[in-house]
Parts: structure tokens; C-alpha cells; sequence
């Protein structure tokens, strides 16, 4: 490689995806929507003992405008599920979605009239998480698996690349299938 | 005063327009009457020095569908739960409401607090309180369009909870900046 031959181990050559991606996936901007129980966590994995900091994503924001990636946390409702969708649709491009616990994403134990059984009927989930509510280590798990997903292609496990198991049980979806609802395997 | 005290004096009160209804040993005893009767009924036991029932802790129905019931006889039951602060006695009454006509009158006049009981009420069993002035469905989406908590209603709701539109990205539009490019 011609110029790296000149200025030895002070310089290296890379793309610009490559390093616009390793910046944003180290700086994740969340946007909580906290609805329930699972915010508790939430606010757990942030705060100082689990330390969201150490993997880049401390800076919550509470403007959709200022994140690009939305933490699903709690059971939604039919009520709110237009809120969701509205807050979702002011995030800047590109975001990414974590439904986190099992209400946001299967409806859990409230199989009832009121409540949307899982957002990823409606929105595009990228990670999910399951638990009743998770715990800290699961969600910086998620974390870590959406930032996977932001610096690029996956290393896939499976060639039809729908899911990948992680160590707590989160998986993993390519951006290609999000769109639809996907069975855990 | 204890609730069968109470019963006995809306009885000498009232004469046949109130039924003596609940059972020792199972529930306390309650009132049951004709929605017509509600509002004397109701003041009498706020106003009277005796029962002076100041403060009306809940307003709601109750669904008889499958339930027959010897002295409510209709569909519905609205159930005001009465206490008295001044007295410290509690006393329940019930409201007969046929199920082709679901009226009742509202007893916002006497407490406030019913505003909001029978806007709920009205949200979930679709009877409806004449006088409330917002009768607008507290909980469920304004365009719901059932009442969730009548018995013949179905648990997982008739398809509501599936009928958003799926969320997909829109093209961006062109920007002012490119445009401007081209047209020069």
C-alpha cells in the first residue's frame, strides 16, 4: 500500500463508511420511551452501577431530533401506539430499535383489547430482548449487538442472515428483515 | 350507622321504591332501585344529618349478562359507593339500567367526584349519565369502537390492537440545494 510505505505506523488508510460507522456506533444517542417496568431497568443499565457510559451511549436524549436509537421499553398500548410511531418517524436517519422486554415485543402477559402485541407489528426492531423485566447485563447486551449492526455487515452464523443468538438470549436481526416479523428460532 | 340500618331507613323513607338487596355473610347490605329514584335517593342520604353521605368514593357498572340476579333484573348495575367522613360509614347503592336503554342520571350535581367515575364507567359498559356535561371516554382511544368491559365483548378486542399501518420510510424529498444545482 503506496502511502502507508511512506509515513509507516503513523497513518492508515480506510473508508469513510468505515469510520463514520465507528463513530456512531460508539456514540449512540438513546431515546427512551419507557412505558413500564422495563424503564426501571433501563434507568439501572444508565445509571452508575451497570455504567451504559463505558460502551458510548450515556447521552440520553428525551428529543427524538437529537437520537438515533430507540429503547422500547414497556407495554404499549393502542392509545399510545400512534405517540410511538410519531416519535419514531421525527428520529433522524439512520436508527435503529431495541424492543426491550416482553411487552414491547410479543405483548406478554397482557394478551387483552388494549394492548399491541409487539411493536415490531408496526415499527422496525432491530434487536430484541426477552425477559419480564430484563436485566441490566441484557439490554447492554442488546447494546452491544446494535453496534454490530451499525459497523456493518455481520458476520453471519446462519447464510439467510434472519437471527443470531447471543449469550443472554438477545437476537439479532439484519436490517434486510426487519421489516418483517421475525419467529425467534 | 351499619348498611342494614341504613337499608331500614331508605325503606321507611322511600317505601317499595328502594329493594333491600345483599346477603349476611357474603356481601353488606346495599340498596337497589329504578334509575328514576337515583337522584332523591342519592340526596336524601347526602343531606340527611343522620347518614350525611359526604364523599362518593367510586362510580361504576356491573354487567348481569350471565348473572340473574332476583333484584336487579336488568343487564346493567350502576354502583355508587357512598362513605361518610363525618360518620365514618360506608353504604353501597345500585341502579337498575336496561340493556336496549343505557341511561343514567348523572349525580354530578351532589359530588364532583363523580366526573370522572362516570365518564369511565361510560368508557367501558357504554351507559351513558345524562347531565355529565363531558361524557368523552376517559381510558380507550376517543374513536374505540367498542365498550371493553361488557361481558359479550370479546378479551382480545375485535381487531383494534392490530390496525395501525406499518411504519415504512418515506423517499426524502428533494433538497432546495439540489435543485438550485441543477436548474444552473
Amino acid at each position: 500500500m503506496g502511502i502507508e510505505k511512506i509515513f509507516g505506523d503513523s497513518l492508515i488508510t480506510t473508508s469513510v463508511n468505515a469510520v463514520v460507522n465507528w463513530a456512531r456506533k460508539n456514540a449512540l444517542w438513546p431515546m427512551p420511551f419507557g412505558t413500564a417496568c422495563c424503564a426501571i431497568e433501563m434507568m439501572a443499565t444508565l445509571s452508575g452501577r451497570y455504567d451504559l457510559s463505558r460502551f458510548g451511549a450515556e447521552v440520553i436524549r428525551f428529543s427524538p431530533r437529537q437520537s438515533d436509537l430507540m429503547i422500547v421499553s414497556g407495554r404499549i398500548s393502542i392509545k399510545m401506539m400512534p405517540v410511538l410511531i410519531k416519535i419514531y418517524e421525527q428520529m433522524p436517519e439512520p436508527k435503529w430499535v431495541i424492543s426491550m422486554g416482553a411487552c414491547a415485543s410479543s405483548g406478554g402477559v397482557f394478551d387483552t383489547y388494549t394492548l399491541v402485541q409487539g411493536v415490531d407489528q408496526f415499527l422496525p426492531v432491530h434487536v430484541y430482548i426477552p425477559g419480564c423485566p430484563p436485566r441490566p447485563e441484557s439490554l447492554i447486551d442488546a447494546l452491544l449487538k446494535v453496534q454490530e449492526i451499525v459497523a456493518g455487515p455481520l458476520k453471519q452464523a446462519d447464510p439467510e442472515g434472519t437471527l443470531l443468538s447471543t449469550r443472554s438470549g438477545a437476537m439479532a436481526l439484519t436490517p434486510a428483515s426487519c421489516a418483517t416479523k421475525a419467529t425467534p428460532a | 350507622m351499619t348498611p342494614e340500618e341504613i337499608v331500614q331507613k331508605l325503606v321507611a323513607r322511600f317505601g317499595d321504591k328502594v329493594s333491600p338487596s345483599g346477603s349476611p355473610g357474603i356481601s353488606r347490605s346495599f340498596a337497589v332501585m329504578d334509575r328514576d329514584h337515583v337522584l332523591p335517593v342519592l340526596s336524601y342520604l347526602k343531606d340527611d344529618p343522620e347518614l350525611s353521605f359526604d364523599f362518593l368514593a367510586d362510580v361504576t357498572v356491573v354487567d348481569y349478562l350471565r348473572l340473574e340476579d332476583p333484584v336487579v333484573r336488568e343487564r346493567f348495575a350502576v354502583v355508587y359507593q357512598l362513605l361518610s367522613l363525618k360518620h365514618n360509614h360506608r353504604f353501597e347503592v345500585k341502579a337498575r339500567v336496561p340493556e336496549e336503554d343505557p341511561r343514567a342520571p348523572s349525580v354530578l350535581e351532589l359530588w364532583k367526584s363523580a366526573l370522572w367515575g362516570e365518564r369511565e364507567a361510560f368508557d367501558m359498559y357504554g351507559v351513558e349519565f345524562e347531565g355529565n356535561p363531558d361524557m368523552r371516554r376517559l381510558l380507550m382511544p376517543e374513536d374505540y369502537p367498542g365498550f371493553p368491559l361488557r361481558k359479550d365483548y370479546p378479551l382480545h378486542g375485535r381487531g383494534e390492537r392490530d390496525a395501525f399501518p406499518q411504519y415504512r420510510p418515506q423517499p426524502d424529498a428533494p433538497r432546495a440545494a439540489d435543485t438550485q444545482a441543477s436548474q444552473a
